[in-house]
């Protein structure tokens, strides 16, 4: 079975969740601590949401330098897949994994809602399950969540098909160009500021839509 | 300054202490220093001080709240009852839950951001005391007029506070209420409340038992924040010209409150400790004198080993401090070491500072001089206890003779229509998602329904699908006009709540928000209230089962309204079968349970149109509120009810604008024969409920409702987008969400 790790950096608080989601995709929930200096021959590594060291500093700043990730950036350049929600795309992109930063929202205040996304790159380790152009809608809930890049950056990353998803209808953080997620240029890198391991259940979630994240992964792994 | 250490204290019995500056009264002083047999040091006048403080103490509403006990309701899913950190009950399947609500007004109105944070935070730890892991806050909330700037503020701090805390803690807001009047200008209420779940063999209670024991002070060092804090701000009412008591409000650190709740919850599992008590309200002296109290010898307490955040601090700040995410706990010598193992893992700072005696006194000590020598439960448990007067206002005759139900009425349909609107739309009624978009519902992954739902479920166990609900309510404008029934139709409006979301009630904690016990009148509120929630408590077989007085809420000689905030916890053993409160599905039928009378006293509409406060609240029948929550659970349970929704302020009008606008579906709805629209539309009697209902399953729900004596009648049907009232007016769901959702944005956005 494939085993998927979800590291617990201390303010984590969706990691649980996580470690939910890979199970109802069907795979094996492992999970990973901070200080932990190996990966329990994880296939592939869930950077979950929450406030890791508290957020000091900046989101991610601290994590960035953990044991556990090391061992993970050195992994993802080999082509270990890493998907980062929320604060775990903070960390990405502390880790220079994915370019850019998340700031402050726009409206300077958290927000959570029930948030519509369209697909916008089907084919990354972790979005395979979609169809390019699939709408969805998952869980939003962050009080720095602005995407900001250079213009630069923001151009290669449309250029390179690289947006993975979009905001629709509302941008809830003054992301630029609506981005809610994107990915390095192997594709096996994904950075999500929605929360897909909250739309897993019908029972709790607002969709079931956010499992296609973790189905993906597990067909990837499979097929390998 | 000198140390003030016991002996000194015995040789120079005449040193003048500020102990009325502290808020002792010289009663209460005389009563130390009989206890003692000798003036106190420092330290114990300190120690006393903060703990005979009403906060603390209780010393004026005891004597009313010993109803609770006396009073309650043989149950046999309590588990442990009022005087620990919070009760706890069974909820089957070995599952117990333990939930509290508790006020942080004061601070939250000097400082609504930290207030409103530590508030949460506080919570959350009385309830991780209890052995339990906090799965959900919510947070009932009252502010003071919305037009007036200061609201915004408050406002705007209280809910970035509740947020910013509780969203760091990953913990779900499930539910709470926002309720704007004047009356809370300047004593905004700051209620919180948490649930946490266990196994039954998991509890922990707050005792030091076993000599030898270690006591270990664990979480965050001890700063200067929160000094006196609980005495200065509960135990006087503070003036806007008096100096500043800006860092007398403690400061909190959400992250630190995550890892002392992971680090303690790992601590619990492997079974490490013997006792264990959260620090809040008078810090070490309150958490040190209560554990010693509890448990059957003395304690003995090295100060000086207290980690420090500011090393100029001295004992007696130290033991009142009240810095935020600590714990204590007694463990046996053998488990010290893997105790300290843990909260190193967690990063957490953990200190062994004393040990349970042999002997009856709890000692202190600063460098080897002993400091403190006292009894402890003369500190903790047996404080002053005040039977103050109380008398029925003069003016509540005038008040309650001044009928809302004589208020000219809407005439004709186009202001029968105008009132639908500005009802929906003024501030108490219109929407709060403003407010609890900013609060993560979803951490945790187990929340079922979430505001505005009638009561907030979360699932406690995944395999199973067993879940609990609670509900919050409270209205000071009917406990205003009675408090004793305005307390019932607080506890009975959380009781339908829970109900209506097919959860069966089972406990009930409250937070009593009064202004001050020294005023007669407030005082008879108070009584009152206690004895209305007391008896009802008693009716509905819900027993209490902890909760909290907030006093002095108010500003020179003016009071809040006198307002129990009640929460209900009800079981419901499988959540899949909950009830949401939308009307979902076009073409179900849309039945009105319960019995409408004229009743306009203390009503939202009262209110909106008239600005008025006067008359009667709606009559209580609480064997009518028991046979409407068994038929909104059956009728969950056994799949023949889609939605329900209560009806309370706002009346039938309100609750149908609701669960339209959450559904996206409008309602045709016919006036009952002979019944005046207006009346059918905003009367607010209690004991009633509008659900849908699937034409398959009308049959047998209007058996079942006819056979246990319930009035139910059909009201109308889930169609199109617009809420129509046949003969009267419709209006686009358009123009009601523009009405409803509007007015909070434009007023705090």
């Amino acid at each position: 079975m494939s085993r998927v790790g979800v590291v617990t950096f201390p303010g984590s608080l969706d990691d649980r969740d996580a470690l939910r989601a890979v199970k109802l995709a069907g795979a094996e929930p492992v999970s990973l601590w901070h200080r932990d200096k190996d990966l329990k021959q994880v296939d592939a590594v869930v950077l979950p949401g929450g406030f890791s060291y508290g957020d000091y500093l900046r989101c991610g700043a601290i994590a960035r330098f953990s044991p556990i990730m090391e061992l993970i950036i050195e992994g993802a350049k080999q082509g270990l897949p890493v998907l980062g929600i929320c604060n775990g795309f903070q960390i990405l992109c502390e880790s220079h994994l994915l370019p850019g930063a998340l700031t402050r929202n726009d409206h300077l205040h958290f927000i959570c809602r029930d948030q519509k996304l369209r697909i916008e790159n089907a084919s990354t380790a972790w979005t395979a399950d979609y169809t390019q152009g699939q709408e969805i809608t998952v869980p939003l809930k962050n009080g720095e969540g602005g995407y900001v890049a250079d213009e630069r950056t923001l151009d290669m990353l449309e250029a390179e098909g690289r947006v993975v998803a979009r905001y629709l209808e509302l941008n809830p953080n003054g992301s630029r160009r609506d981005i809610a997620g994107i990915t390095n240029e192997a594709g096996n890198v994904v950075g999500l500021m929605p929360h897909p391991e909250h739309a897993v259940e019908p029972l709790t979630g607002p969709t079931t839509e956010g499992l296609g994240f973790f189905t993906s992964i597990l067909k990837q792994l499979v097929k390998a | 300054m000198t140390l003030d250490t016991v002996k000194n204290a015995e040789q120079t019995p005449d040193t003048a202490l500020p102990w009325a500056e502290l808020g002792l009264k010289p009663d209460e002083y005389e009563r130390i220093t009989g206890i003692l047999g000798r003036r106190p040091t420092g330290a114990e006048l300190a120690m006393y001080s903060v703990m005979w403080s009403e906060h603390c103490s209780y010393k004026s509403s005891k004597v009313h709240l010993r109803q609770f006990g006396e009073k309650a309701p043989a149950s046999s899913a309590m588990l442990v009852g009022i005087g620990e950190n919070a009760g706890v009950v069974d909820v089957g399947q070995g599952y117990a839950v333990t939930f509290k609500v508790e006020s942080h007004n004061h601070p939250s109105y000097i400082e609504p951001y930290q207030g409103a944070a530590t508030g949460v935070g506080g919570i959350v730890r009385d309830i991780l005391a209890m052995g339990a892991r906090p799965v959900a806050v919510m947070d009932p909330l009252r502010f003071g007029d919305p037009d007036e700037a200061d609201t915004k503020r408050v406002a705007h701090g209280v809910v970035a506070g509740i947020g910013g805390y509780g969203n760091c803690l990953g913990l779900p807001n499930i539910g709470g209420e926002v309720v704007f009047d004047p009356c809370y200008q300047g004593n905004p209420l700051v209620n919180a409340l948490c649930v946490g779940v266990m196994r039954h063999e998991d509890i922990h209670l707050a005792k030091a038992s076993g000599p030898g024991n270690k006591v270990i002070l664990y979480g965050a060092r001890t700063g200067g924040d929160g000094i006196g804090g609980v005495s200065v701000l509960a135990s006087e009412t503070f003036e806007s010209t008096g100096p500043t008591k800006r860092p007398a409000v403690q400061v909190g650190d959400p992250f630190q409150e995550k890892l002392l709740i992971e680090c303690t919850l790992e601590i619990f599992r492997e079974k490490l400790v013997v006792g264990i008590q959260d620090l809040g309200g008078a810090g070490l002296s309150c958490a040190t004198s209560e554990l010693a109290s509890a448990g059957t010898g003395g304690m003995r307490i090295e100060l000086d080993t207290v980690p420090l955040r500011d090393a100029t601090l001295s004992p007696e700040e130290i033991l009142m401090s009240e810095s935020q995410e600590r714990m204590c706990a007694v463990v046996e010598p053998h488990n010290v070491d893997r105790f300290l193992e843990i909260c190193e893992k967690w990063d957490v700072i953990a200190t062994v500072i004393g040990e349970v005696t042999d002997g009856d006194r709890l000692e202190i000590f600063w460098h080897g001089e002993q400091i403190v020598d006292v009894p402890p439960r003369t500190v903790a448990h047996e404080g002053p206890v005040y039977e103050r007067p109380y008398a029925r206002p003069q003016w509540q005759d005038a008040l309650q003779a001044d009928d809302a139900n004589r208020l000219p009425r809407p005439e004709n349909a186009d202001e029968l229509r105008d009132a639908v609107l500005r009802l929906v739309a003024s501030p108490n009624q219109a929407s709060k998602s403003w407010i609890t978009a900013q609060y993560d519902k979803y951490v945790l992954g187990n929340t079922v329904l979430a505001q505005p739902e009638d009561s907030g479920m979360v699932r406690i166990d995944e395999e199973t699908n067993l879940g609990v609900a609670v509900a919050t309510d409270g209205n000071g404008r009917y406990a205003k006009l009675d408090p004793y029934a305005g307390a019932q139709l607080a506890l009975a409006e959380a009781y339908r709540n829970v109900a209506a979301t097919g959860a069966r009630p089972l406990a009930v904690s409250d937070c009593l928000n009064f202004g001050s016990p020294e005023d007669p009148g407030v005082m008879w509120q108070f009584a009152e209230a206690t004895r209305g929630l007391a008896d009802a408590c008693q009716v509905l077989g819900t027993p209490v089962t902890g909760g909290n007085v907030s006093l002095y809420n108010q500003t020179g000689e003016t009071a809040i309204h006198p307002t129990p905030v009640v929460a209900v916890l009800g079981v419901i053993d499988d959540v899949t079968r909950r009830t949401p409160m939308a009307f979902a599905e076009e073409g179900q039928l849309i039945y009105l349970l319960g019995e409408t009378r004229e009743e306009f006293g203390g009503s939202a509409w009262s209110q909106v149109a008239h600005g008025h406060l006067g008359g009667l609240p709606p009559k209580v029948d609480l064997e009518r509120e028991k046979l409407l929550a068994e038929i909104l659970i059956s009728g969950s349970r056994d799949g023949m009810i889609d939605a329900a929704h209560d009806l309370s302020d706002g009346g039938l009008v309100q609750a149908l604008v609701e669960s339209c606008l959450k559904g996206g579906n409008g309602a045709r709805i016919v006036i009952p024969e002979g019944a005046d629209p207006f009346v059918a539309l905003f009367s607010e009697s209690a004991g009633r409920a509008v659900v849908s209902v699937p034409r398959s399953e009308e049959l047998r729900f209007t058996d079942m409702c006819r056979a246990r004596g319930l009035a139910a009648t059909r009201i109308g049907v889930v169609d199109g987008d617009a809420l129509e009232v046949q003969g009267q007016f419709s209006i686009t769901l358009a123009a009601l969400r523009e009405a409803y959702e509007g007015t909070i944005p434009a007023l705090l956005g």
